[in-house]
């Protein structure tokens, strides 16, 4: 398949710049910030991407009514607990879950959940076997956020984006809660992680492209020494050099994303090098950004600070850079 | 099973007939490559014998048109080809400056002589082609370039030097810029031009590099005869022509990088460092340098994969080759720093039989030349920053 987007794709692309430059611009996440939003986020906006089908891109239309078709409609919110600690370890997974009657009981934290303070759903993994370290003994499960033992602390990101901090205690979950098969859902999380890294790694295509373009226009614009600043080498070699560096990565991430589509079981280490070049890509854009636009790209009110603050919690979604690196090499025992 | 899935499975059965196990092995040595030309010589029956069939299907150069030898294929069909080969390891049957720079400049300004001249030639490995582009006082500044032609009744008499003359010692003709006009603007008096390095005239002087070794020669030109028929392209229009194939040139210097093939470096690595008890390198530095750096290679590989499709959609850039080069080359030179870290002492042996002669170092060092060779980093950068982002100045 051709590293190009399809026709069908581009227009995608077309209709989801058009809906969020129209409908969420930066200001809109300023003014969320400022006002101290209950939510963190916009319903409405949320319901405008489910219109659009946005949110059910990855569900086939039969499900419809379902919790899964709740979910693609966009009526039904759910978030993804996986992280325990400060680093994306998935294996190291260690709430526990005991067999307990007919199910199991929860019982430890969870941290980064994104937006899991207003969730309706919280999809868990725990460990049900063995030792943080192991593949075999996780366990996803679905569970309810207002269930007994759960406690939710929302958690204002550096982004001004929101992730929770939920402990659970002595929750009891029903057994047909367990999403796939007992004590072997690392499959499963591993897959459903893939694709958020393939998403979080095109946003960040995305968020680079953007700080570059306001960049090179200030380097067209901004004067000092009686010449546009982009007239000095210095800069142009390091403009072209962050170029070169966000195409090779747009490149990288669209392979991962085709890999996903066509061979979803092997996407592995495509995945892995679309999520490292993307976080290092976006690193050095933002700084880059901020760097080119000097004292101004310092200040809360230019938008540049907000790609910045993106660019930071996009690296630790998921596993940053470093994180994927060491997953490479594994792959290829060395 | 659609027409495409059909002509992949047919090729990957001809490949899998047809080239020998040899000739699946990563090249160790110079001698793993065949350049064709009067003088060409294969290194094993396997070489020949994979040259001659792949030039009897076609596919030396699979995406040139039958009529000049080439297999006719098109863009996906060529891609096939390309993505099969390199799944079993396959190397090219024939590397050539003819097929990687002149051809293409041949099939966009050459005359219809012109093409069934030379292009034939090329993909049969009959003739072997050298450039004649950079000068002494030429380097960045290519444009202002001094061997001169001037003209006598139907000929032009050729003067002047150029350097870094890849193979010109091992070539049987060269492509050869040359000032044609002397009074005009320095991008307006140049021509692109075609001869024998057999004419009377022309002498070679290879050039000791670092490496111990002479890829690159000194080429000299006293009153060469050469028909005004050989010009390629329009009388001082040259520098078209020259740019266009400058973009091809970066291309292939670009892959020049690109492995895929082989084994991975951190495996590599690990013959000479070692690997601690939990099964990885045994230098965690080294590691995550060779990490990183495959990562980028990756990347860079699908990165060259959606050049050639932009292209084949028309929405690609003319200069995202320098681009291209840029990358590859930067990338090159990390993987050689890297085999030369891992490889410790070991690779700092320059003559024993035990390193084949000091491969490693002289590959390592060769590799410097990449970020220079057909337009510097530097170079490249300024003309991304010009052309592809439109920053002003100069």
């Amino acid at each position: 398949m051709a590293l190009v987007l399809t026709e069908e794709q581009s227009m995608l692309r077309d209709s989801a710049r058009g809906l969020i430059s129209d409908k969420a611009p930066v200001s809109h996440l300023r003014q969320l910030r400022d006002s101290k939003d209950a939510t963190g986020f916009s319903r409405e906006l949320w319901k405008a991407f489910a219109e659009m089908g946005f949110t059910g891109l990855l569900v086939p239309e039969d499900f419809g009514g379902s919790a899964l078709g709740c979910v693609a409609d966009g009526s039904l919110l759910a978030a993804f607990a996986v992280d325990e600690g400060a680093k994306h370890r998935p294996l190291q997974t260690n709430l526990q879950a005991k067999r307990s009657g007919n199910g199991f009981k929860l019982n430890g934290a969870k941290a980064f959940v994104v937006d899991g303070h207003t969730a309706d759903l919280l999809i868990v993994a725990a460990r049900s076997a063995g030792s943080p370290g192991e593949r075999d003994g996780l366990t996803l499960f679905l569970v309810d956020p207002k269930a007994n033992g759960v406690a939710a602390d929302r958690t204002a990101m550096v982004d001004s984006h929101n992730a929770a901090r939920i402990n659970f205690d002595n929750v009891e979950v029903n057994a047909d809660h367990v999403l796939g098969e007992v004590d072997q859902g690392y499959q499963l999380l591993e897959g459903v992680l893939n694709i958020g890294r393939g998403a979080v790694a095109s946003e960040m295509v995305g968020l680079s492209e953007e700080v570059f373009g306001r960049t090179v226009n200030y380097l067209k614009e901004r004067k000092q020494f009686g010449k546009a600043i982009g007239e000095f080498q210095a800069l142009q070699h390091r403009a072209a050099q962050l170029y070169i560096e966000i195409e090779i990565t747009r490149a990288a991430v669209l392979k991962a994303l085709q890999t996903l589509d066509a061979n979803f079981d092997s996407a592995g280490a495509a995945v892995a090098v679309a999520k490292a070049r993307a976080g290092s890509t976006a690193t050095l854009a933002v700084q880059e950004g901020v760097q080119m636009h000097g004292g101004m790209g310092m200040t809360d009110q230019f938008d540049i600070g907000f790609f910045m603050k993106r660019a930071r919690v996009c690296q630790e979604l998921f596993g940053d850079a470093n994180f994927h690196a060491d997953q490479l090499a594994r792959m290829k025992s060395y | 099973m659609s027409d495409l899935e059909k002509f992949r499975r047919e090729t990957r059965a001809w490949l899998e007939a047809n080239c020998p196990p040899e000739m699946r092995k990563p090249m160790t040595s110079d001698e793993d490559t065949f350049w064709g030309g009067r003088d060409a010589k294969f290194s094993s029956e396997p070489q020949r014998a994979w040259f001659e069939r792949m030039r009897d299907k076609g596919w030396t150069v699979p995406h040139w048109p039958q009529e000049y030898g080439g297999g006719g294929l098109d863009g996906e069909q060529a891609k096939i080809v390309r993505q099969e080969m390199a799944a079993i390891g396959a190397r090219a049957p024939l590397v050539s400056f003819g097929i990687s720079m002149l051809g293409p400049a041949l099939l966009k300004y050459g005359t219809e002589a012109q093409k069934k001249e030379h292009l034939p030639k090329i993909t049969a490995g009959l003739i072997r082609w050298c450039q004649g582009y950079s000068e002494p006082n030429a380097g960045s500044d290519l444009a202002s370039l001094q061997t001169r032609a001037e003209t006598d009744g139907d000929d032009f008499i050729i003067n002047g030097q150029k350097i870094w003359t890849s193979y010109a010692n091992y070539a049987d003709w060269i492509f050869c810029l040359v000032r044609t006009d002397p009074k005009a603007k320095k991008h307006d008096g140049i021509s692109f031009i075609l001869f024998d390095m057999a004419s009377k005239g022309v002498s070679t002087k290879p050039i000791l590099l670092i490496s111990g070794r002479s890829p690159f020669c000194e080429t000299f030109f006293d009153n060469v005869r050469v028909p005004k028929s050989h010009v390629v392209g329009t009388v001082n229009r040259g520098w078209d022509v020259a740019k266009y194939l400058l973009q091809h040139e970066r291309a292939m210097i670009s892959g020049m990088g690109e492995r895929g093939v082989g084994r991975p470096l951190g495996q590599v690595a690990a013959d000479s460092v070692g690997h601690d008890e939990q099964g990885r390198l045994e230098d965690p530095i080294l590691r995550g340098q060779i990490a990183a750096f495959e990562i980028d290679e990756a990347a860079l590989a699908a990165a060259a994969e959606r050049a050639v499709d932009l292209a084949k959609a028309g929405q690609s850039h003319p200069a995202f080759s320098s681009a291209m080069k840029y990358y590859g080359t930067e990338l090159n030179k990390r993987r050689y720093e890297i085999l030369m870290s891992a490889g410790g002492i070991d690779a700092l042996e320059w003559e024993s039989e035990r390193s084949k002669g000091g491969a490693r170092p002289r590959a390592w060092l060769r590799t410097k030349a990449n970020s220079i060779e057909g337009g510097t980093s530097e170079v490249m950068l300024g003309i991304v920053a010009k052309r592809i982002l439109d920053l002003p100045g100069a």
